[in-house]
């Protein structure tokens, strides 16, 4: 074997195998694109609770995917979550008061962000902030608050009968 | 006997076995410097161990072997490769290295043991394969050269170290007439152009008895006699005539020692 | 006497074994001064082993994409199966497969031509040129397998999850988002699963190459002799690396 085209070789395994280790630690998916154009932009948006949300999510629109959640992180002043989300060049036209949703693929399937188109003229550019959004469903508290309406309604539903009952003595 | 001086290995009251069998019973054994040493035996009495002994690969149980007044067993390691430098062996295959070239092959003493310039070790090595007459197979792997050719390969790789001297296992076993001449040709050369002590173990009576300046007989674990070739020839010794002769019946049984008798053994399926 | 003597039979093998480690180690430092000896070592053990790793990673990866989905699907989980392919690879199969590969691939091949150098008196006759073999043969057949192992359990893992296995199958072929496929590894797995991968890969190169070279080394120097040294490197090795895979997870495990 000529000691060159054995230098290359085993250089080319090595590099090979370094790269696997590369792109299985980094996980794929926060290095690869976003979409087929090419080009992307930018948005944030903040949520009262991301959920399970992850970074690598999708953000899809009408059931489309047009982008991806890049990063997830905390507004130190309001302590609201602020979700950066790197959307498809292609989609430049979406409306600036479009409204996102996290929302949840199937029963028991991972969240992502749901883009509802709004009416505004003016599209969404790459560092727009979206106002109108919708946090994720938290099952906890979900189930919170049907337990506190339930105990609610009770007292509600046995003050009338109160009354009612005691309407006959006087 | 010779004078300590002249002896370059001496071989003092060796005992060596594989657990109970016995291969050397308290041999001694002097090789002197610049000569031709035979030593031949049956087969069996482990003439190749003894190679094995004085290149340090094997410790004898007992006995001593110096080569060049130093204790070959009693070296660390490194000492130990340092004598070998001293002392080449030649092995029945030849045993090439098959994953290097007839050329790389001599070459790679040369490169494990010197920092010499590439264009020095081809040098060198062309000497030493023309030295064996095969600098025209320079190119060619082991596996494309016959059995002869290795061992002349083997031998110039032996002496690309210029070693002070060489031992020779069985170079003569399965050569054809052509090639065992070449061979004999190519060790008295090298022993006289190189000023070499040469080493040959044999059961090739005939060819070596004209090449060598002294022979050892060896059988059973002892020295049966030793000597110049004339004289070992006419021993008083029954066993190294029937040797030297190959005599198939005499103090060597044509027969493997039985347990029983013949006509016992026979009887002893009838019952 | 008689029923006792493959115990200490066995027990001499592991001491000798062990022995010929350290001799192995001793040598190692002088052996990296000799690059170029490791590289040809890295090329017939890993660049070699390549194919059959990148070719059996994929179908791993493409039958556990399958089975995975049969079973996630009934449970509308199907978005999942990227973490299940992707887990089951780095964690176990990964590691495990190629271990098992690399033992009849490489192992063996070592083993053998260690041992007909052996046969050949290659060996011998390189000691008796004061060169020593453990340092110029066997240590850096040892150090390129050591190395060539997590390289190979890393590729085989990429070609399982990513490449042409799970995600040819999951995405391209059933429809699982591909967002979904990656997001999902992207939660499920972490860096220290990926460190665990590597350690798996390089103890079970050190078994390999170790068990490959001892039964090379200390072949008999006969035909059969080597034969026997080939297939007891595959037996042995095999079982040391599934033996070693539980020893390790239950480390990993916590």
């Amino acid at each position: 074997m000529p000691s060159r085209s054995l230098e290359l070789l085993v250089g080319f395994f090595v590099s090979l195998g370094i790269a696997a280790v590369f792109v299985l630690t980094f996980r794929v998916a926060s290095l690869d694109s976003v979409g087929d154009s090419g080009s992307s932009y930018r948005i944030t948006a903040k949520f009262e609770n991301t959920g399970s949300l992850a970074r690598g999510a999708s953000v899809k629109m009408s059931g489309v995917r047009i982008g991806r959640v890049r990063d997830i992180g905390i507004d130190p002043e309001t302590f609201q979550a602020v979700v950066t989300m790197e959307i498809d060049g292609a989609r430049n036209n979406i409306p600036a008061d479009s409204n996102l949703k996290i929302l949840t693929a199937g029963l028991l399937g991972e969240q992502y962000v749901g883009v509802e188109a709004g009416g505004d003229p003016e599209p969404l550019k790459d560092g727009s902030v979206v106002t109108f959004t919708q946090s994720a469903l938290v099952l906890e508290n979900l189930i919170g608050q049907m337990l506190t309406s339930f105990t609610q309604k009770e007292p509600k539903a046995a003050q009338p009968a109160e009354p009612a009952a005691a309407a006959p003595a006087p | 006997m010779t004078t300590a001086a002249d002896s370059l290995v001496r071989v003092r009251s060796l005992k060596f076995g594989f657990g109970p069998k016995v291969i050397y019973d308290g041999i001694d054994l002097d090789i002197v410097r610049g000569k031709i040493t035979a030593i031949l035996g049956p087969s069996g009495t482990g003439k190749t161990t003894l190679l094995r002994l004085i290149g340090g690969q094997w410790k004898p149980d007992a006995g001593s072997i110096e080569f060049d007044g130093i204790d070959v067993h009693r070296q660390s390691r490194s000492q130990l490769f340092e004598l070998r430098k001293r002392m080449g062996l030649l092995f029945q295959s030849g045993a090439l290295l098959t994953d290097l070239s007839v050329f790389e092959n001599v070459a790679f003493p040369l490169r494990e043991h010197t920092a010499f310039p590439e264009s020095m070790i081809r040098d060198l090595v062309l000497m030493k394969l023309e030295a064996v007459g095969l600098r025209g197979a320079a190119k060619l792997y082991p596996s494309e050269i016959s059995g002869g050719m290795a061992r002349r390969v083997a031998m110039a790789r032996a002496i690309a170290l210029e070693p002070d001297m060489i031992m020779y296992d069985e170079p003569f076993t399965g050569q054809d007439p052509i090639s065992m001449g070449v061979l004999i040709r190519l060790i008295q050369g090298l022993n006289k152009s190189l000023d070499l002590t040469s080493v040959i173990v044999t059961h090739d009576v005939e060819d070596v008895m004209r090449i060598a300046d002294y022979v050892y007989v060896l059988s059973g674990g002892k020295v049966l006699d030793h000597g110049s070739p004339a004289e070992v020839q006419h021993s008083k010794s029954d066993l190294v005539r029937q040797f030297l002769n190959g005599e198939a019946d005499g103090p060597v049984s044509f027969h493997y020692k039985a347990a029983r008798g013949y006509a016992d053994d026979l009887m002893a399926g009838r019952e | 006497m008689n029923f006792l003597s493959p115990l200490t039979e066995g027990l001499r093998g592991l001491g000798r074994a062990v022995l010929f480690l350290f001799t192995i180690l001793a040598g190692i430092p002088a052996a990296l001064l000799r690059p170029r000896l490791i590289l040809q070592q890295i090329y017939s053990v890993g660049v070699l082993s390549l194919i059959i790793i990148v070719i059996s990673g994929s179908f791993i990866g493409m039958v556990l994409a399958l089975q995975g989905y049969r079973t996630l699907v009934n449970f509308g989980a199907a978005s999942s199966l990227g973490v299940l392919v992707a887990l089951s690879i780095v964690r176990e199969l990964g590691p495990v497969v190629t271990a098992l590969l690399f033992a009849g691939r490489a192992g063996s091949a070592l083993a053998a031509e260690i041992g007909l150098m052996k046969a050949t008196d290659q060996l011998s006759g390189m000691e008796m040129m004061a060169v020593d073999p453990i340092k110029r043969v066997i240590a850096p057949r040892f150090i390129a397998g050591l190395v060539a192992m997590p390289l190979l359990v890393s590729i085989f893992s990429l070609m399982a999850i990513g490449v042409a296995g799970g995600h040819a199958i999951g995405v391209e072929l059933l429809g699982v988002d591909d967002g979904s496929y990656w997001s999902q590894i992207n939660q499920a797995m972490h860096g220290t699963d990926i460190r665990d991968m590597l350690i798996k890969g390089t103890v079970f190169g050190l078994a390999i190459s170790w068990i490959a070279v001892y039964q090379g080394y200390h072949a008999a120097p006969t035909s059969e002799g080597v034969s026997r040294a080939t297939t007891s490197t595959v037996v042995v090795s095999s079982l040391a690396v599934l033996a070693l895979d539980f020893v390790l997870t239950a480390f990993m495990f916590h």
